[in-house]
């Protein structure tokens, strides 16, 4: 026992020398291991404004009407109105609402980048199928509900091109935060 | 002390606004959940022989232990360890309830199965917020009875964008990879082999409060400030994560992406996650709750709680924000201009007095502890003030040490109240000398048309006060003080 209690308390201490003698930024335990190119790309599903994770496909406003009146409009509206009931909100409309009393935030009124409504959809709609949809169905969808909003025309595509350039009317709605924004300091 | 409830007619506001079905639906709904459990406290009270008293909820359980007994009494049940298949409050186990339990033997000793429940007599619980579905919803945590500054892990508030998932932590894993030398994958094994670290913390939603920016709505502190919990959170540094992996010159940003429905995820400043972001595994000295993460969490102590991404698979490092739906379209508070605020992460200094707080009712005058739960996501809480007076004086609360950097903290303050109507609020300063504003000074700087009721929604940390009318009773008196 004794024997024992000795070895641990020189083990303890060689630990602390060994740690205590590297630069603690090049200290590197390597534990885990290297995920290979695939296993990055099977999760790696995020586009970011610049189009960057934008996977091929294209879509067009006429193919992803089907997709809606399938897969969103029993949440979303048949028109894109939103339903109450179904917790599922307006997609289109108050566009020049924002911080009047009658505010209401849409894809079209608010959202400032169209890489948000495909990376949303591809990663958590439908609702009850989320991750269903295939990449030409997200881009087709993403398509109908910007048409919809009058920020595409009819006859657009959408692939990982153009939906970067894709001009939100809300672009310019956001601002870093400037808080804190009451003085009372003491 | 007795117990006992107000009885009120549980009238709400009017919603008189020229709000859409879809705000009027909501608010409706908000009213009706809080209604729900305020009336079942009141139905439970009826059974019971005491009519006045402090608290709302009638401890718990007076009646079942009525109830309880004269079972025992009429049957001839061998030892009281027996359970009875009446209905217990979640958590708990209903036991019958001996007339002496010095004359029987109690229960069997770990005929729990080895894992406690909470006394059958205690009901406290969270309770939902009504949205039309229940997966991406929100509860909030009882404060009207807390003690202390820990949250029971079962009573922490959620906030959930796709519903719990179920996750096996063998088969679970963290993929760390972008703009850095060496892309890692850890299993829940690997996480678990770093250097780890335990803190207290506490965790507030952003839209903690959303329905008082206007006008005093809902009733108790748990439906006016029941989206802040603090719990012991133990996990590794991210920091750590980050030296491994070899961050690549120019990377600014972090992505964090959860393995639930929603995949959700929000970007996160890389300083941030090299300052005092951790990766958590465990609270309150046992493994995560599933509910907030099991088994991994993004932890960014004094951030919005929508940042803390729970169920952790993927960390992506970037040069740029990733603007995610929960960065654009949600948790952006928009302000006087139309214009609206974007990665207000901060959750400023706040405070609220938990007792006495709504729906209670002080049974007479004479001595009561005031006491409450203030926090600062900028640092340490330097100083509560307490007014019983409506603002006209404010007295220093005595602080319960020690005081921990970005955690609740327990303050307190004796007072005797003369029966007459009195007004009380506190307000917090924390260790950068920010003082908590009022409701109306936040309004003044950010305006009200962020949404047609809520305002700019996220972010309310004003002062609150509550009303005592000459009965005792306890009434939200948001922007009073």
């Amino acid at each position: 026992m004794l024997i024992h209690w000795s070895k641990t308390v020189i083990l303890a201490g060689s630990l602390v020398a060994f740690i205590a003698a590297a630069p603690a930024s090049a200290q590197k335990f390597n534990f885990g291991t290297t995920p290979s190119a695939e296993e990055i790309a099977k999760i790696d599903i995020d586009a970011m404004p610049d189009g960057r994770g934008l996977p091929p496909g294209s879509g067009t406003p006429a193919m992803g009407k089907n997709i809606y009146a399938n897969s969103c409009a029993a949440c979303h509206g048949v028109n894109l109105e939103g339903v109450s009931a179904a917790g599922g909100a307006a997609l289109v409309g108050g566009r020049g609402s924002i911080g009047t009393p009658k505010t209401k935030k849409t894809v079209e009124s608010y959202w400032p980048y169209a890489s948000t409504l495909f990376d949303y959809v591809r990663r958590a709609m439908p609702f009850d199928k989320p991750g269903s949809l295939s990449n030409d169905e997200i881009y087709a969808v993403s398509a109908y509900i910007l048409n919809k909003g009058k920020i595409i025309g009819d006859k657009d595509v959408m692939n990982a091109k153009t939906l970067p350039k894709v001009d939100m009317p809300n672009k310019d709605g956001f601002i870093p935060d400037p808080r804190p924004d009451v003085f009372n300091y003491r | 002390m007795t117990v006992g409830t107000k009885h009120t007619h549980l009238t709400y506001p009017d919603i008189d606004e020229a709000v859409d079905d879809d705000v009027r639906q909501h608010m409706e709904g908000m009213m009706e959940a809080e209604k729900g459990v305020l009336q079942a406290r009141e139905q439970e009270m009826e059974e019971c022989e005491c009519k006045e008293g402090m608290f709302p909820n009638p401890t718990p359980g007076r009646r079942a232990f009525l109830l309880g007994a004269a079972a025992v009494a009429a049957s001839t049940l061998p030892r009281g360890a027996s359970a009875s298949s009446g209905k217990a409050p979640a958590g708990a186990i209903e036991f019958d309830v001996p007339d002496d339990p010095t004359k029987v033997q109690g229960r069997l000793t770990n005929d729990d199965g080895g894992y406690g429940t909470r006394s059958q007599f205690e009901s406290e619980a969270r309770w939902r917020f009504p949205t039309k579905t229940k997966e991406t919803s929100w509860t909030m945590t009882p404060l009207a009875e807390s003690e202390g500054i820990i949250t029971p892990s079962g009573l922490h508030f959620e906030r959930h964008h796709g519903g719990i998932p179920t996750i096996d932590p063998k088969k679970h894993s963290l993929i760390v990879h972008g703009m850095c030398d060496n892309p890692k994958k850890y299993s829940m094994d690997d996480i678990r082999k770093f250097p780890s670290v335990s803190r207290q913390y506490f965790i507030e939603c952003s839209g903690n409060g959303l329905t008082e920016f206007k006008a005093p709505f809902l009733k108790t502190v748990q439906g006016t400030h029941g989206l802040t919990s603090t719990s012991e959170w133990t996990g590794v540094m991210l920091s750590t994560i980050l030296n491994e992996v070899g961050v690549q010159d120019g990377a600014a940003w972090i992505l964090a992406e959860g393995a639930d429905a929603a995949v959700m995820t929000r970007s996160v400043p890389l300083d941030k996650a090299w300052d005092d972001a951790m990766l958590i595994y465990a609270q309150n000295g046992e493994a995560m709750r599933p509910e907030q993460g099991y088994p991994l969490r993004v932890f960014l102590p004094g951030w919005e709680g929508n940042t803390h991404i729970k169920w952790l698979r993927r960390l992506e490092i970037s040069d740029k924000p990733f603007m995610t739906r929960e960065e654009t379209s949600k948790y952006t508070d928009v302000v006087k201009d139309g214009k609206a605020r974007q990665f207000s992460f901060t959750m400023e200094a706040k405070s609220v007095i938990t007792f006495p707080s709504g729906e209670m009712k002080l049974p007479k005058p004479g001595f009561y502890e005031i006491t409450g739960l203030a926090w600062s996501g900028r640092g340490k809480v330097r100083q509560v003030e307490v007014t019983t007076d409506g603002g006209k004086t404010w007295l220093i609360a005595s602080l319960e040490g020690p005081i921990q950097s970005l955690c609740h903290t327990r303050f307190r303050i004796p007072w005797m109240w003369d029966g007459n109507p009195a007004l009380i609020a506190s307000r917090c300063i924390d260790e950068t000398g920010y003082v908590q504003p009022t409701i109306a000074e936040i309004n003044d700087v950010r305006g009200l048309n962020g949404h047609p009721k809520f305002a700019s929604i996220y972010h309310l940390n004003g002062i609150m006060a509550w009303t005592i009318g000459a009965d005792g009773t306890v009434t939200n008196a948001a922007h009073k003080v």
